[in-house]
């Protein structure tokens, strides 16, 4: 597709990594990897989650060193003990996490640390001037003068990839970069990405999502535990195929779950706000939504909209400001956990290493939480039993594919996919009518996420409530019976499933309007910052 | 009590060790360091600068040994802090404490005094007569006469100012401590620029401590300081370490102990005067956790010393390698 910029200097690859292997303790994390990158071309990487493809894009970047292996870039061999190296040889990333200085403008980020001067002080005016021309060569749209602080997160990636363009990066490396953006800032980051390729810039895509793969790149690199299981080219492969490569079996990757048959409530909102502080936009506004026994309600949107407040305040973990709380019939607006869990909610939060698990403790105490007051696990003394704990977890362990030397392991050393497992496992096991679950696939292995939604689904045909929050499109889809949509705080769309295509949601998920579904109502309070700005 | 030319000739006289002090302090702040070791920095300065003065036989040898000392002084808390990785604030207080147990000890060894050193033959900085302005009404008599350290700690503002917003190195400097990360990823060595930080903030509070021994008062006594130190880093918290911002904060407490000292001459008791500043700075502190509610212009940082939700730094930082 790119061939015709694809003139390297004699015949070498613009990348060319060969027989990489990188061990840690008791893994080997890259095993004899080849990869090959022409110049020009867009190329993904791609894996499971510990398949090693972080590893090998690391040990390019120089962040770390392999044990073997050797790197050419345009045919010369390099060897780099860190990324201001690779810099310097031509190489760029954009990591999942950014690293920019919230509080300086877009100019001041991208020129950081290679500043135009001008008797000594930093030239604001070459700086700016060469931003402004990096922005309008590569239609990158972004405010020059604008503080980082202040973009919305699609933009904010851009300054990133600006500040590879503004230091001539050739090739750009690229880490998950759709996972935070919403379906059209990812399509438009997919424009940007073959602007770059067209302009001879050459693009490496590490991603799980096969569907930006097929629709962006020219050829793939699959790994899987630490080694290449396939190299193809997009136009002569299928997503099946990759999946496959990927996985080691068959994956049915457009899997919906037939409807749920709803019937009594088991959640009821009504009006929650929870406030910011005073003076500022709440957080969550006016939210009032239910969830029957027997479905799966799905809350899409942006991170960052409103969506973790509102489960945290659910759970009781954070105070609301406004606003009743029933679950299962019972209020229990202004409740505490305790009394929340007591009344039939069960919680599988966001973020598995610090909320959902206590990570230095063992399996066996994780999946004890919450069945820690009562008997059996308790003597009628109040003394924990130990072969009691152990039991139960081995119940839970067994039930749920938990992979596990024994339940006395510590919980983090455990990989993402299996620690959510527990921790899902665990709540399930509460046998609570209504679930509160956050992004339950988050950095979790295509293998694991099958097994997941199947549980959730499975959860939900047994007549309890799920009311599932992610920022996978693709997730809401397969599972949800209903979608709702928050942005800033407020819940702007209801889908019933027949309705929830990914285009309205999408819409409403970047604070557009559906006809008649939506009352948006931007009020007069409303912020004016600049998020819907770029977003358009 | 009337508001005239000597009130704020006291006032610009009083502020000027918490200038430079508040100004090191900033500099810190704005690198991600918090230090509150500038109390025991600064009266290492006061003593050496006495030291300096009284076995060199001029004060401008008290100035540099006062520098010097204190730049020392704070290596000890750059390598704490930033190669060996100490939590800082339990470094500095570590650190005020060997200020006044040394200082106190080496005024025992050195000059075998207790308490207090001063001698008619100890070298003072010597008022400087602006030409010009000394004649000027009111102005004249408030802004002339200072020591040179006083014109100096006006003209760090403005250097600290420029270099913070437009000189490469505060720029860095402040991406430094805003996202260190950030900052490594570019090729700018976090360490460094803590490091450089670091030791001007001692220079400035060596300066701190030369002024205050040499200039407001000519002697060294134990524990001289008397919390100017931590005034200081109040100012820098009201000042959002800003250069400028700083030097208000500064002016304030300058203003407020010049307005006891004054009170105390019309027979306020001595106690109530001695205790104005640090109730300015209750109030001060008050009336600015009160006010820092919203996001405004605040640099980012420790300021406000309150601690980020634990839970939101996870997000951020939850995805793990694979």
């Amino acid at each position: 597709m790119n061939d015709q910029h694809a003139a390297a200097p004699g015949d070498f690859a613009e990348v060319e990594m060969r027989g990489i292997v990188r061990r840690f303790p008791g893994v080997l994390a890259n095993d004899r990897v080849d990869l090959r990158v022409e110049t020009g071309e867009i190329h993904a990487v791609m894996g499971e989650n510990g398949a090693g493809k972080s590893t090998l894009m690391s040990i390019l970047y120089g962040l770390q060193r392999p044990d073997a292996g050797r790197i050419l870039l345009r045919g010369a061999e390099h060897s780099f003990g860190s990324p201001v190296q690779a810099i310097a040889a031509g190489l760029g990333m954009v990591h999942q996490g950014f690293k920019l200085f919230p509080s300086l403008t877009v100019t001041e980020n991208v020129v950081y640390g290679d500043e135009p001067t001008r008797r000594g002080l930093v030239d604001r005016a070459a700086a700016r001037a060469r931003v402004a021309e990096l922005v309008e060569t590569h239609g990158l749209r972004v405010p020059p003068d604008a503080r980082v602080a202040d973009l919305p997160v699609g933009v904010q990636q851009r300054v990133e990839i600006l500040k590879l363009l503004y230091r001539d990066a050739r090739v750009l490396i690229l880490d998950e970069p759709t996972a935070v953006l919403t379906p059209a800032e990812a399509d438009r980051l997919l424009e940007v990405i073959r602007g770059l390729a067209r302009s001879g810039r050459t693009v490496l895509l590490v991603t799980h999502k096969l569907g930006e793969v097929m629709a962006v790149a020219d050829r793939v690199t699959v790994l899987r535990d630490g080694r290449v299981t396939a190299r193809l080219a997009t136009a002569e492969t299928t997503p099946a195929e990759i999946a496959l490569a990927m996985t080691g079996r068959r994956i049915d990757l457009d899997r919906t779950h037939p409807a749920g048959v709803p019937a009594a409530d088991v959640l009821e909102v009504r009006g929650l706000t929870v406030s910011a502080g005073r003076g500022a936009k709440p957080l969550v506004e006016d939210v009032s939504l239910t969830v029957r026994a027997g479905e799966i309600v799905g809350v899409a949107g942006v991170a960052g909209n409103g969506q973790s407040e509102l489960v945290e305040a659910l759970a009781g973990l954070r105070p609301a400001t406004e606003g009743r709380v029933l679950v299962a019939g019972r209020d229990v607006s202004g409740a505490s956990v305790q009394r929340r869990r007591a009344a039939g909610l069960a919680y599988v939060p966001e973020d598995r290493a610090t909320v959902g698990a206590a990570r230095d403790a063992s399996l066996a105490d994780n999946l004890a939480m919450g069945f820690h007051r009562t008997a059996p696990l308790v003597t009628r003394g109040g003394f924990l039993r130990r072969s009691a704990i152990r039991e139960h977890a081995t119940r839970v362990i067994e039930r749920f594919g938990v992979k596990a030397a024994s339940p006395a392991v510590t919980i983090g050393t455990l990989s993402g996919g299996n620690q959510q497992k527990a921790i899902l496992g665990r709540e399930i096991t509460h046998d609570a009518p209504l679930l509160l679950v956050e992004q339950p696939t988050r950095g979790v292995d295509i293998g694991s996420i099958e097994n997941i939604h199947a549980r959730l689904v499975e959860y939900r045909d047994a007549g309890h409530g799920v009311l599932l929050v992610s920022a996978e499109l693709s997730e809401i889809l397969a599972l949800a019976d209903r979608v709702l949509v928050m942005y800033e705080g407020r819940v702007v769309a209801e889908l019933p499933r027949a309705e929830a295509d990914p285009h309205r949601i999408g819409l409403a998920m970047a604070g557009g309007t559906i006809e008649a579904t939506v009352d948006p109502d931007p009020g007069p309070d409303s912020d004016p910052a600049p998020t819907t700005a770029h977003l358009a | 009590m009337s508001f005239d030319a000597e009130l704020i000739f006291s006032a610009l006289r009083a502020l000027t060790p918490i200038l430079f002090a508040a100004l090191g302090g900033a500099l810190c702040e704005r690198a991600g360091v918090f230090n509150v070791s500038l109390e025991g920095t600064m009266l290492i300065g006061c003593f050496a600068a006495v030291t300096g003065s009284w076995f060199g036989g001029s004060v401008w040898i008290g100035v540099i040994s006062a520098v010097l000392a204190a730049m020392v002084f704070s290596l000890l808390l750059a390598i704490g802090a930033v190669t060996l990785g100490a939590d800082a604030v339990v470094l500095c207080i570590a650190l005020n404490l060997l200020a006044v147990g040394l200082t106190g000890f080496l005024l025992r060894t050195v000059f075998g005094k207790q308490g207090t050193f001063g001698d008619p033959d100890l070298q003072g900085l010597r008022p400087v007569d602006i030409p010009g302005l000394e004649s000027v009404p009111f102005v004249g008599r408030a802004l002339s006469g200072h020591s040179p350290l006083v014109y100096l700690s006006w003209v760090a503002v403005v250097v600290i100012a420029v270099l913070l917003s437009r000189h490469p190195w505060g720029v860095r400097l402040r991406g430094v401590g805003e996202a260190p990360e950030a900052a490594q990823s570019l090729g700018v060595s976090v360490a460094r620029y803590r490091y450089a930080a670091i030791l001007t903030s001692g220079a400035l509070c060596g300066l701190a401590g030369a002024q205050l021994a040499l200039g407001n008062v000519t002697l060294f006594s134990e524990n001289m300081t008397a919390g100017r130190g931590w005034i200081a880093v109040v100012a820098v918290m009201l000042g959002r370490a800003l250069p400028v911002g700083v030097l208000l904060a500064g002016i304030l407490f300058g203003l407020v102990e010049a307005i006891g000292f004054r009170l105390q001459g019309e027979g306020m008791p001595q106690q109530a005067a001695d205790a104005a500043p640090y109730v300015m700075t209750l109030v001060a502190l008050f009336l600015a956790t009160r006010s820092r509610g919203r996001r405004g212009g605040a640099p980012p940082g420790r300021l406000t010393g309150r601690i980020p939700r634990p839970r939101r730094i996870a997000r951020t930082t939850t995805e793990s390698p694979s």
